[in-house]
């Protein structure tokens, strides 16, 4: 596969990943991980230094489906959305574990009563491969935002 | 002070701790007067931990209050701390969150610190080829940013700007001491993480917040659902003798069905909803009793918290009358096995902005504020549990809730 296709694969990936979120699909969010994919937000900070909690720390793609189902069923927060704006990736090698990415995005949220705010920016570090299917899907995605500041709460992922 | 004291009396507050007014949220001179007798007066402030400085010359920058701090290691190994002022015009000593260096030089004017935060020396003192420069009597000793005194108790370094603050320890009480020494004793720090959540509320309905026993299992559906906590566990929560700290405690859950919120017809229950990966409530064992969750509070802005085996303290820096600053240092400990360091990771997923507990806690206090925008004579009702103050065997109480009240009125004044 050369970078081109690498590329244009990656970049279907993360629009549907944006939409997942941002048109209220999050049922179908956790199907872009593999079974044992990884997910975590942290901030440029804790990953410069190298400490390794995050605000959402998960190794399964059964806990990303446990976290869309809190937010269905169980945690109260006030009615909100996102827009996710995602950048071009940038490859950053690869190897049998799969490709290696970092992809800028923006993350706009707009509550309920209308006020908009720009929530999040920051750089996604991935590592994608195929599955069994043929499908390119996230081993690890790592959401680093550039701020350490988070208003009142992340209820949707970033 | 006494125009302070002449505004802040004019205003109404029933005898008692079972009401709160309103505007105890909502008033710019309440937010001065809390600096000023709160904040700056006979408390202990957490100002950061003692891992944060291995070594001589490093420091981290931290709030008491509204108040910006330096503290740091100087030459002796001794903590200090010092306001981040700049003696001269007033400028921040320290632009960055940490770092290490052998004294500090305010970017303005270059009047150099040394690690203490005394004053060393004054760019062009003697003036330029024998013209301007300070006066020959200007004494440096008498100028220079206002001095914390510190104390570090088990790895957390607290300070205080007021010479009548007791010992720590007798100030926290033994009770709450103990409880702290249960999660952090004999055991070197680690930092695994660092968050800041942005509040949309005062200060002190954080504070409330943390101390309301009540609250948990019936905003925080999550945990209900899971057995973390229901108020029918056991438990209950300590109160100090002064109302000021507290601790509350959760007890592993009793094996069974538990009807009582079924009862209730409570929206906290819900027996349909269970985990795809139950193992972020996979607990290790770690300290050796019963107790499943323990929040602790020291008064006025501090929190250390054991949620399992998610361990974090948390700092209360306000921000303006409606804005909060929580500042979450999650920790682990160096001698953790990768087994358990992966639990607290996993763990980490109920608190924190994210968190599926704390979340909440997040957005509810900018709900109280929303709905008290035009209530400042109206009164909140604080009576659950009954009128005391006291330690007590349940958590089905607002006991510690009035204990805040208790002492902060009593610092107040009010």
């Amino acid at each position: 596969m050369n970078d081109a296709e690498t590329l244009f694969r990656l970049a279907a990936l993360n629009t549907e990943y944006a939409s997942c979120i941002d048109a209220d699909r999050l049922e179908e969010w956790p199907g872009l991980f593999l079974e044992d994919g990884r997910y975590r937000i942290t901030t440029a900070d804790n990953y410069r230094r190298g400490y390794a909690a995050g605000i959402i720390y998960a190794d399964s793609r059964a806990m990303l489906s446990d976290r869309v189902a809190s937010l269905r069923e169980a945690n109260i927060y006030e009615r909100q959305s996102y827009r996710h704006i995602v950048g071009m990736p940038a490859l950053r090698g690869g190897d049998a574990a799969g490709i290696a990415a970092e992809t800028p995005f923006l993350v706009v949220r707009t509550m309920r009563d209308g006020r908009m705010d720009l929530f999040a920016t920051g750089v996604y570090l991935d590592r994608a491969q195929d599955d069994a299917d043929g499908r390119l899907r996230f081993a690890e995605r790592i959401v680093v935002c550039d701020s350490s500041r988070f208003d009142t709460l992340v209820a949707i992922p970033l | 002070m006494d125009a302070m004291t002449d505004r802040l009396s004019a205003r109404l507050w029933p005898e008692g701790l079972t009401r709160v007014p309103y505007w105890v949220y909502a008033e710019q001179d309440v937010l001065a007067a809390e600096q000023k007798r709160v904040f700056e007066g006979p408390v202990w402030n957490f100002l950061c931990l003692d891992v944060e400085l291995p070594n001589i010359g490093d420091y981290r920058t931290t709030f008491v209050g509204s108040m910006p701090v330096v503290v740091a290691r100087a030459e002796d190994g001794a903590v200090c701390a010092f306001e981040n002022r700049c003696a001269h015009r007033g400028a921040l000593i320290c632009l960055d969150d940490g770092g290490s260096g052998k004294d500090f030089q305010c970017v303005y004017h270059s009047w150099r610190y040394d690690l203490r935060g005394n004053l060393r020396s004054i760019a062009f003192r003697h003036g330029v080829n024998g013209q301007g420069g300070m006066p020959a009597d200007f004494d440096m000793a008498q100028h220079g940013p206002r001095k914390l005194r510190v104390t570090t108790y088990c790895g957390l370094v607290f300070g205080t700007l007021s010479e009548q603050t007791p010992d720590f320890e007798n100030w926290l009480g033994g009770d709450v001491a103990g409880r702290v020494r249960r999660v952090l004793g004999n055991r070197r720090l680690e930092i695994i993480g660092r968050f800041t959540q942005a509040l949309p509320n005062n200060w002190k309905l954080y504070l409330e917040n943390v101390r309301d026993t009540y609250h948990a299992s019936l905003l925080h559906l999550f945990l209900t659902t899971f057995r973390i906590t229901r108020l029918s566990q056991g438990g209950g929560v300590m109160v100090s003798e002064s109302g000021a700290h507290h601790a509350s405690t959760t007890l592993v859950p009793m094996q069974g069905t538990d009807t009582s919120y079924t009862s209730q017809q409570l929206r906290s229950d819900n027996e349909e909803f269970r985990l795809a990966d139950p193992s972020i409530l996979r607990m290790h064992d770690e300290f050796h009793d019963n107790i499943q969750l323990q929040i602790l509070s020291i008064f006025p802005a501090f929190v250390l918290q054991q949620v399992q085996n998610a361990v974090a303290v948390r700092q209360i820096v306000p921000r303006g009358v409606d804005q909060t600053d929580l500042n979450w240092i999650y920790l682990g400990f160096t001698d953790d096995t990768p087994e358990l360091r992966m639990h607290r990771l996993k763990q980490c997923n109920l608190v924190g902005p994210a968190g599926y507990v704390s979340m909440e806690d997040g957005a509810v206090g900018g709900f109280v504020q929303r709905g008290i925008a035009a209530a400042a004579d109206e009164l909140s009702v604080v009576e659950m549990g009954g009128a005391g103050a006291e330690t007590q065997a349940t958590r089905a109480t607002e006991a510690s809730v009035r204990g805040f009240w208790k002492a902060y009125r009593a610092h107040m004044g009010l």
